[in-house]
């Protein structure tokens, strides 16, 4: 895997609480050897884009479990946008409904995993789409 | 969707392993001796392993408590008399993230989330209506709200207030457990330490306001979906618990009194007996601290009286109709466990707000285990069984292990502040996956006995109206002009002063704020202005 040494931000949009997802991502890349930066909770769209561009990182991971993925990711995409910061690859995990799986990539995001799928293979797709 | 190529293709998961999900091993045969010479012991009488009550389910079951809400208040209002219609016995409030973090619907950080977990309740104008047509004086009421708990408990009272319902007849739960809320599931506003002061307030004033309200449910439920074990689901409750009871004598409380009023609450997932000697053991381990390391006398105040839901991170997205069976064997673990509410899944509740249609199996799910299957009609029947017998024992152990461990890092307080709780979680929770993702924790339809041609899309689906956003901003809107804001402005100045030292019980304060139509918002608000938000430790 070519994950090694790549700066990956695992943000949390919004005011949902569940950190659960976020954190196992977050802790099986670092054992990839990535330099994961974890934002916390309930951040706004505006301090997810700047801390992206802030920390110069390879990839934005954003955890959404309350619904409103398509409100955040818009908002967050629209920021990276104005910053022509939007070539930062943008990754979705969460309960999203498989329907808005096209209107997320619509908007730009790279790959959307959800709970079921296996930490390994939501690895493999962020470092293909990153290689 | 992940890829089935990769997973366990020949549907041969081997033999279930010798040990319960908490990796206590079990014999394969039990015997007499290995449970002891044991003091026989009745049901209702200390250490109340057997149950609470002497004649258990057999004077009341348990109440059949669904939780739902969604939308506007007008829409979440016609649910629970749907609920009410098909005999559920009790309310229970789901609040959208914005009233359970204290931001008003027009918040830039409320807007995108606006009625979407749950129902938006802003203002008095709101529960008005949410409450339209309901007697609460008969029902009780459930609210999941933690971090503006005293506000929704103070709103609720409010609109009894105005419908002339006495005060002590208002019976239900306000979770206010603010301490999980800092290690699983993220609705905190304030840092630790005012945050428990407002608890204890809302405690101390809710047992001489609302004696039958449950002004506190210390909550399992929600660190035991983020991944723990069922042993550290209890163990981390009871030292939460530790921390409220050492709070409210911190302010002045009367254990024999306020003991009487704290509840609990936690998840049942899978395995069975590990699930029903988990409730038995942390029934034993309450009474036994209260009794031992707090001197607590009266009786009533020894019993560990707990809620329950089923369902949760154990149902799957993959074959949801698997997800009634898991429900419906969880709901008897809770039966034979205890639980005085229970509150049951829907099967698409993985990945959905539940439909009329799944809302309502769930409902009889219950119906069918308290009226057909016969397993309430003695008072613990599992009591006596080697088996439980032993793994009741043997949870007590390793639940006290787990106390004790909080205890000796210096309280639940402190492992909180210093991120040391949110680390163990994080990292149980890796493990739980990886055991899950490498096929050791056997999860049907999941990780084996897949269909190729998985779907998961199916039937009827609940779509939210999509003007919930605008409907609530608009009553909001017009609320702020039609209501009388001298009045808000001086209660809310009254709020934020009684706020400043330790002094008084802030619950009044609150209860006239909403009174005056103040929002959720503009009481936390002046509250934060004086005490700070919760700073997250956010270390990996």
């Amino acid at each position: 895997m070519s994950l090694k040494g790549k700066r990956i931000l695992i943000a949390k949009p919004g005011l949902d609480g569940h950190d659960v997802g976020a954190k196992i991502i977050a802790l099986a890349l670092r054992d990839a050897g990535a330099e994961v930066i974890y934002t916390g909770l309930r951040k706004s769209p505006e301090y997810i884009a700047q801390a992206a561009i802030d920390e110069d990182v390879d990839a934005v991971g954003l955890s959404i479990l309350s619904g409103s993925h398509k409100e955040l990711v818009e908002e967050i995409v629209k920021c990276l946008r104005e910053s022509e910061a939007d070539d930062i690859p943008l990754f979705v995990g969460g309960t999203i409904p498989s329907e808005d799986y096209a209107v997320l990539k619509q908007a730009g995001v790279r790959g959307v995993f959800s709970a079921d799928m296996k930490v390994e293979e939501v690895l493999a797709a962020i470092d293909q789409e990153l290689a | 969707m992940s890829n089935s190529k990769n997973t366990h293709q020949n549907n041969d998961p081997g033999l279930p392993r010798p040990e319960t999900l908490s990796g206590i091993e079990i014999p394969a045969v039990m015997t007499p001796e290995m449970v002891g010479a044991k003091a026989p012991e009745l049901p209702g009488q200390y250490p109340f392993t057997r149950g609470i009550f002497p004649n258990g389910y057999r004077g009341r079951l348990w109440t059949i408590r669904q939780y739902s809400g969604f939308g506007t208040a007008e829409e979440t209002n016609e649910r629970y008399k749907f609920l009410l219609n098909q005999g559920q016995t009790g309310l229970s409030v789901a609040l959208d993230l914005p009233t359970q973090c204290g931001y008003d619907p027009i918040d830039p950080m409320a807007r995108p989330e606006i009625g979407k977990v749950g129902v938006s309740l802003s203002n008095l104008a709101e529960a008005e209506i949410l409450f339209d047509g309901i007697d609460l004086s008969s029902i009780s009421t459930s609210f999941t709200i933690n971090g503006s708990a005293p506000m929704i408990y103070a709103m609720y009272l409010a609109v009894a207030d105005k419908r002339g319902v006495p005060r002590d007849k208002l019976t239900g739960t306000i979770q206010n457990d603010i301490l999980k809320e800092y290690v699983a599931r993220g609705t905190w506003i304030f840092p630790v330490r005012p945050s428990m002061r407002l608890i204890a307030d809302t405690i101390l004033f809710s047992n001489e306001e609302t004696p039958r309200f449950n002004p506190i449910s210390i909550a399992g439920a929600h660190v035991r979906d983020a991944g723990v074990t069922a042993v550290e689901e209890m163990g981390f409750t009871l030292a939460n618990g530790i921390a409220y009871v050492d709070e409210l004598l911190r302010r002045g409380g009367d254990i024999n009194k306020f003991a009487r009023r704290l509840s609990f609450f936690f998840y049942v997932h899978m395995d069975f007996f590990e699930e029903v000697c988990k409730f038995r053991a942390g029934r034993r381990i309450w009474a036994r601290l209260l009794k031992e390391r707090y001197g607590v006398t009266d009786e009533k105040a020894l019993r560990f009286r707990f809620g329950v839901v089923c369902g949760g991170s154990s149902l799957q997205a993959a074959q949801p109709y698997n997800n009634i069976v898991r429900v419906g064997i969880e709901n008897m673990a809770a039966v034979l466990g205890g639980a005085q509410s229970i509150f049951t899944c829907a099967y698409d509740e993985a990945f959905q707000i539940p439909t009329e249609t799944s809302a309502e199996i769930a409902l009889r799910t219950q119906q069918v285990v308290a009226y057909e299957s016969g397993i309430s009609k003695t008072v613990d029947p599992l009591g006596g069984s080697y088996y439980v017998e032993w793994l009741t024992d043997r949870m007590d152990e390793e639940i006290s292990k787990v106390i004790k461990e909080i205890d000796d890092y210096g309280g639940a307080e402190k492992a909180i502040e210093e991120g040391y709780l949110q680390r163990r979680i994080a990292e149980r929770a890796s493990a739980r996956k990886k055991s899950i993702d490498s096929g050791e924790q056997v999860v049907v339809g999941e990780n084996y006995f897949r269909h190729d041609d998985e779907k998961k899309d199916f039937g009827e689906v609940f779509r939210l109206n999509p003007e919930v956003a605008k409907r609530v901003t608009e009553k909001y809107n017009a609320i702020m002009e039609s209501r009388d804001n001298a009045t808000v402005k001086r209660t809310l100045a009254r709020l934020e002063q009684a706020a400043t030292s330790d002094n008084e019980n802030l619950l009044p304060y609150l209860v006239d704020c909403c009174h005056a139509y103040a929002t959720v918002g503009e009481m936390v608000g002046r509250l934060k202005r004086q005490w700070g938000e919760f700073q997250e430790p956010v270390g990996l």
